[in-house]
C-alpha cells in the first residue's frame, strides 16, 4: 500500500440520513380509475336517466322456500344513490392511499356492485313489464364463467410448473368438438363429457412435445397450435359432419338440483341448480387449491416452475412434472370445451369458443396463479357476458355491438387495472436443458 | 465416511474442465479446494454431486464404487452440497425447502407434513446456533441466512459429507467468520466438509488438507501452514504480487459532487437514501459493502440509467440529473458495468462493433447516418492491441471471449473517450490474477491521468488495494468515509452497518 490520502478530504455523509425525505411512491392509479368510472355512472346513468320512470327488479322464482315480490324503484334516485356511493368508495380509496393504507379486497367488489346496480336501474328505466332478473343475471354469470374456470385452472396447472399455455383456446375447441362427435355418436352426453378431456389432453401433449422436448418457444407453439385446432375442427365440420349429421347433434345433459339447497332463493338457483359439469367445476377449483398448496405434489410443481434447478438438485424430474402438468392442464381445458356442446345441449359450431380462451389467460394473470383467484376472476368474467345477454334481453339503449365489447373491455381494465404486479412462476417459459 | 476420486476427467466438446483427478476427502477433516476462477472447481464438484456425468475414473465411497446417476444418488449416499447460487426456492418457506424432495406426507391424501418438517429445521438449527425460523419466506432472508438454510438442508438429509462452492463469495467478513466458526463446528461433529474456494486467507483459518487445481488437473497440495504467496503461486502458476503498486494520489480540485441522492425501486421502496458524497480529480473512491446496499442503483442513477426522486449529481460544475444518458456519457463519464455479459457488451456482435456501441453516430466511425465499416475495424485492431485482448480477431463475436478478454474490450470502449470520472463496477469480478492485474493497473493509470474514480468492489482486498478513499454502504446510505488503512474488522463491522466510532 503505497498511497496515504487524508480521509478529510471529502464532504462527510449526511449526519442524520435518517432524517432524509424518503417516501414511498404513492399508487394513485386505483382511485383515479375508480373515481373516472363513478363519475361516467353518475354523469350517464345518474343524470342521464329521466325523472319519473321506474325500474323494476326481480330476484326470486315460484319454486323457492319463499318468493319475494318484484320491487320497482324509481329509475334517476337509484343510478344517483348507487353512483354517488361508488363515488364515495372512491374517495375512501383516494384518502386510503394519501394515508398510505391498504384496502380491502371487498371495495373493489362493492364498487363493482354499486355500479352495476345504477347501469341496471337506468337500462330498465321505463320499461314497463320488463324486470330486470337479478338471479338470471347472477345465474348466468355462473354458467357462463364455466369455460373460463376449466380455461384458467388449465393455465394455473401448466405455468405453476413453468410451462406457458397460450394453447388454452385450441383445447376448448378440441374439447367441444370431440365431446359433441362421440355424445353424438353414442347418443350420450356423458360419454361426450368424458372424451372431451382427452381431446385437451392430446393437444396438452403437443404443446408438452414441442416446448419440453424440443424448446420451441412456448407462445409461439401455443399459437400455432390454436390456429392447427381451428383449421382441423373448421375441416372436419365442413367435411365429416356436414355429411353425417347424426354425429353433430343437440345433445343436452340435464339439470341436476341439489335437494333443499336449490330452494333457498337467489343462492339456490344460482349454484345448485346446474348440470353435471358446474358441479365437476366447483370440485376442480376445491381440489386444486388444496393440491397445489397442501401436497406434496403442489409442493414440487410449484418448485420446478420457480426455480427448476433447485428441483433438480433435490432429486425432482423436472421435465417429467412440466410434461405431466401440461397434458393435465390441456384435459381440464378439454373438459371445459364439452360446456360449448353438450353442457349447453348445443351442435358443434366453428370456431364456437370465440376467444373464451384468451379471456380465460387474462383470468388466469387476473386470479395471481392460484385455483381460486382464477374461480374469482372467470365469475367476473362471466357475469360481464351474462349482462351483455340481459341488457340485449330487456332492450337496453346501447347498442348491440358496443354491449358485445363489453367483456373484453372489462378484461383490459381488470387486467390493466387491477392485476398491478402480480408475479408470475420465475421460470415460466424457461425450457429446462440440462 | 471416506470419499475417493480417481482419475475423473470430464470434457466438454473440445475442452477438458477436468483431467484424470485424483482426491481423498478423509472424514472428519475440512478439505480445501483451491483453484482461479474457471479451473474447474465446480465442474469437479457436479461430477461428484451427479450433476454431471464423469467421461472417465470413479467415485469410491468407503472404498466401494458409487455411480451417481444424478443428485438424488449422490445425496442418498450421505453427499450435500451448498451451491454457489443457492438452490432455494424464493417464495417458499425454509420448512418448505428443506422438506422439498424427502416431503413427509400425512394421512390418505398425502397432504404435506409442515409441522414435522419445522421441527426438524428446529432440531438442526438449535444444535449449530443458526436462529432460522421455519416460517421465514426465503427471499425475506439475509443471504446470510439463505446459506445456513442451505446447509440445514444438506444436513436434514443425514449429509456426511458437505461440499460448500464458494461460501464466502456473497457474504461479509463477519459473515464469513460465523460461517468458518460453522464448519469448525461440523468437522468437529464428524462430518467432511469440501470447501471450494479461491479466497487464500479462508483456506489457511479451516483447512486441514489443500489441494490447488489449476486448468483442470490438480497440481498439488500444500499445507495449511503455507504462506499466502505459496499458495497463490501454486494457484497460479507463477509468482504474484499481492499488492497493486500504485503511486500516491495527488487529488485535485472536486470533480463529482453528488448530494441527497434517492433511489426508489419499481414498488416504491427506497433502495438509495440520500447519499451524499464527492470525488475528487486524481483519485479513487472506492464503495465497500455487501451486494444489494445500493452500490448498483448509485452508479446507475449517476450515469442516469435509473430515475432519481431527489438529489443531484454535478460533474465538474455541470449538473447532470435529468439529463440523457447520452448527453451524460459524452461529458466525460467512463462506466464499466458490473455485469458486462448483461450490460457491458452485446454478445451477439463482434468486438469491432462493441467497441463503438457509444460512439456509432460520430465521425469518423459513421458520415450521414452510415457506418464506415473499414474504420471500424481499424480503429478497433489499435483497441485490441493496446488493451492486450486475446482474441482471433476483430470480427470475433463479444460471447467468444473469456470473461477478463471480455473486460478488456469493455475498458478499452470506455477508456478510449477523454473522461473527467470513471465508473466500475465490480471490475475483476470472475477475472483470472493475470487480467486482474492488467484491469487494476489500467485503472490506476487513468487516476493518474486526473479523472476522478469511482470503484464498486464486493471484495474487500480489491477495495483495500485500490482505495485511496473507502465509502461503506450499508441499506442504501454511506455509513461513512474513511481512510485505506483503516482495518479489516472495522470495514465489516460497517458494512454490517455499524459507524466507524462504534466498529473500531
Amino acid at each position: 500500500m503505497s498511497a496515504v490520502v487524508e480521509a478529510s478530504q471529502g464532504t462527510a455523509p449526511e449526519p442524520s440520513p435518517e432524517d432524509a425525505p424518503v417516501t414511498a411512491a404513492k399508487r394513485w392509479r386505483t382511485p383515479i380509475i375508480l373515481g373516472v368510472v363513478a363519475l361516467v355512472s353518475l354523469i350517464v346513468f345518474g343524470l342521464g336517466s329521466k325523472a319519473g320512470e321506474t325500474t323494476s327488479f326481480s330476484i326470486s322464482r315460484a319454486s323457492d322456500f319463499f318468493t319475494v315480490d318484484t320491487f320497482t324503484l324509481p329509475t334517476r334516485t337509484t343510478a344517483i344513490v348507487a353512483s354517488l356511493l361508488a363515488l364515495a368508495l372512491a374517495a375512501y380509496s383516494a384518502w386510503a392511499v394519501s394515508q398510505s393504507r391498504k384496502t380491502g379486497w371487498w371495495l373493489p367488489v362493492v364498487f363493482g356492485i354499486a355500479v352495476m346496480f345504477a347501469l341496471l336501474a337506468w337500462a330498465g328505466g321505463g320499461r314497463g313489464a320488463t324486470d330486470i332478473q337479478i338471479t338470471g343475471l347472477l345465474t348466468g354469470a355462473v354458467v357462463l364463467s364455466v369455460p373460463l374456470v376449466f380455461g384458467s385452472l388449465s393455465g394455473v396447472v401448466c405455468e405453476r410448473s413453468g410451462i406457458i399455455n397460450i394453447a388454452i383456446e385450441g383445447q376448448l375447441l378440441a374439447g367441444a368438438f370431440l365431446a359433441a362427435v362421440v355424445g353424438s355418436a353414442t347418443g350420450n352426453p356423458y360419454i361426450g363429457l368424458i372424451a372431451a378431456p382427452v381431446a385437451g389432453a392430446l393437444v396438452g401433449m403437443l404443446l408438452a412435445l414441442f416446448t419440453v422436448k424440443y424448446w420451441v418457444n412456448q407462445i409461439v407453439v401455443g399459437v400455432v397450435l390454436n390456429v392447427l385446432v381451428i383449421g382441423v375442427t373448421s375441416f372436419l365440420f365442413g367435411t365429416l359432419l356436414r355429411d353425417n349429421a347424426n354425429l353433430n347433434q343437440n345433445l343436452g345433459m340435464a339439470d341436476l338440483p341439489i335437494p333443499l339447497l336449490s330452494k333457498i332463493p337467489i343462492i339456490g338457483p344460482v349454484l345448485f341448480d346446474h348440470n353435471l359439469l358446474v358441479y365437476l367445476m366447483y370440485a376442480a377449483v376445491g381440489v386444486l387449491s388444496v393440491m397445489l398448496f397442501k401436497s406434496r405434489w403442489g409442493l414440487r410443481v410449484r418448485a420446478v416452475g420457480e426455480h427448476p434447478t433447485a428441483a433438480d438438485t433435490v432429486g425432482i424430474k423436472v421435465n417429467r412434472t412440466r410434461v405431466r402438468n401440461t397434458i393435465l392442464g390441456g384435459a381440464l381445458a378439454g373438459l371445459g370445451g364439452a360446456f360449448f356442446t353438450v353442457a349447453s345441449g348445443l351442435a358443434f359450431g366453428k370456431e364456437m369458443t370465440a376467444g373464451t380462451g384468451f379471456i380465460a389467460l387474462a383470468a388466469m394473470i387476473l386470479g395471481r396463479w392460484r385455483p381460486s383467484g382464477a374461480l374469482a376472476a372467470s365469475v367476473m368474467f362471466g357475469f360481464a357476458i351474462a349482462l351483455k345477454d340481459q341488457l340485449g334481453i330487456i332492450g337496453s339503449p346501447i347498442p348491440s355491438q358496443l354491449l358485445a365489447m363489453l367483456p373484453y373491455i372489462v378484461t383490459i381494465f381488470a387486467v390493466a387495472g387491477l392485476v398491478g404486479h402480480a408475479r408470475p412462476p420465475a421460470a415460466e417459459g424457461i425450457p429446462y436443458k440440462k | 465416511m471416506k470419499l475417493e476420486l480417481r482419475g475423473v476427467t470430464k470434457r466438454f466438446g473440445d475442452f477438458t474442465a477436468n483431467d484424470a483427478i485424483d482426491l481423498v476427502v478423509e472424514p472428519g477433516t475440512v478439505h480445501a479446494l483451491l483453484g482461479e476462477n474457471g479451473a474447474g472447481k465446480s465442474t469437479l464438484m457436479n461430477v461428484l454431486f451427479g450433476l454431471y456425468d464423469a467421461d472417465e475414473g470413479e467415485i469410491l465411497v468407503d472404498g466401494k464404487p458409487a455411480g451417481f446417476k444424478g443428485p438424488g444418488d449422490a445425496m442418498a449416499a450421505g453427499i450435500g452440497m451448498v451451491h454457489q447460487h443457492f438452490m432455494l426456492v424464493h417464495p417458499f418457506t425454509v420448512a418448505e425447502n428443506v422438506m422439498l424432495g424427502h416431503e413427509e406426507v400425512r394421512g390418505p391424501a398425502k397432504m404435506l407434513d409442515l409441522a414435522g418438517a419445522r421441527k426438524r429445521v428446529n432440531e438442526i438449527s438449535d444444535r449449530f446456533g443458526f436462529h432460522i425460523d421455519p416460517d421465514a419466506v426465503v427471499e425475506d432472508l439475509s443471504v446470510g441466512a439463505q446459506q445456513r438454510v442451505e446447509i440445514i438442508k444438506a444436513l436434514s438429509q443425514r449429509a456426511e459429507i458437505l461440499i460448500l462452492d464458494e461460501p464466502t463469495a456473497v457474504l461479509t467478513p463477519q459473515e464469513t467468520d460465523e460461517l468458518l466458526a460453522i464448519v469448525k463446528q461440523l468437522r468437529d461433529s464428524g462430518t467432511a466438509v469440501v470447501l471450494i474456494t479461491h479466497k487464500l486467507r479462508e483456506v489457511q483459518a479451516v483447512a486441514d488438507t489443500i489441494t490447488v487445481i489449476r486448468r483442470g488437473k490438480v497440481v498439488g497440495t500444500a499445507e495449511p501452514t503455507a504462506s499466502q504467496e505459496e499458495l497463490a503461486s501454486l494457484m497460479v502458476g507463477r509468482d504474484v504480487s499481492m499488492t497493486v503498486d500504485k503511486p500516491e494520489a495527488k487529488p485535485g480540485e472536486v470533480m463529482l459532487d453528488v448530494k441527497s441522492l434517492t433511489v426508489l425501486d419499481e414498488l416504491g421502496n427506497p433502495q438509495l437514501r440520500g447519499v451524499s458524497f464527492d470525488v475528487r480529480a486524481g483519485e479513487i473512491l472506492a464503495i465497500a459493502g455487501v451486494q444489494g446496499n445500493g452500490q448498483t442503483e448509485l452508479t446507475e442513477a449517476i450515469l442516469g440509467v435509473v430515475p432519481t426522486t431527489a438529489g443531484s449529481v454535478t460533474l465538474d460544475g455541470v449538473t447532470l440529473t435529468g439529463k440523457k444518458i447520452k448527453h451524460t456519457l459524452m461529458s466525460g463519464i467512463g462506466f464499466v458495468p458490473e455485469d458486462r455479459t448483461e450490460d457491458g457488451l452485446v454478445a451477439g456482435f463482434s468486438i469491432a462493433n462493441n467497441l463503438i456501441l457509444d460512439v456509432y453516430d460520430q465521425a469518423p466511425y459513421s458520415k450521414g447516418g452510415v457506418l464506415k465499416p473499414s474504420v471500424v475495424r481499424s480503429e478497433a485492431e489499435k483497441h485490441v492491441e493496446q488493451f492486450d485482448v486475446r482474441t482471433t480477431g476483430v470480427d470475433a463475436l463479444a460471447s467468444s471471449l473469456s470473461g477478463g478478454n471480455q473486460q478488456k474490450v469493455v475498458l478499452a470502449r470506455e477508456l478510449s473517450r477523454p473522461l473527467k470520472l470513471l465508473i466500475a463496477s465490480q471490475p475483476t469480478r470472475g477475472l483470472d490474477v493475470g487480467s486482474i492485474e492488467f484491469v487494476h493497473k489500467r485503472i490506476v493509470q487513468e487516476r493518474d491521468n486526473g479523472a476522478a474514480v469511482i470503484i464498486v468492489s464486493s471484495e474487500l482486498d480489491e477495495v483495500v488495494a485500490l482505495a485511496d478513499r473507502i465509502a461503506v454502504m450499508y441499506h442504501g446510505k454511506i455509513v461513512d468515509i474513511v481512510p485505506p488503512d483503516t482495518d479489516r474488522d472495522t470495514l465489516g463491522l460497517m458494512m454490517a452497518g455499524a459507524h466507524e466510532e462504534d466498529a473500531a
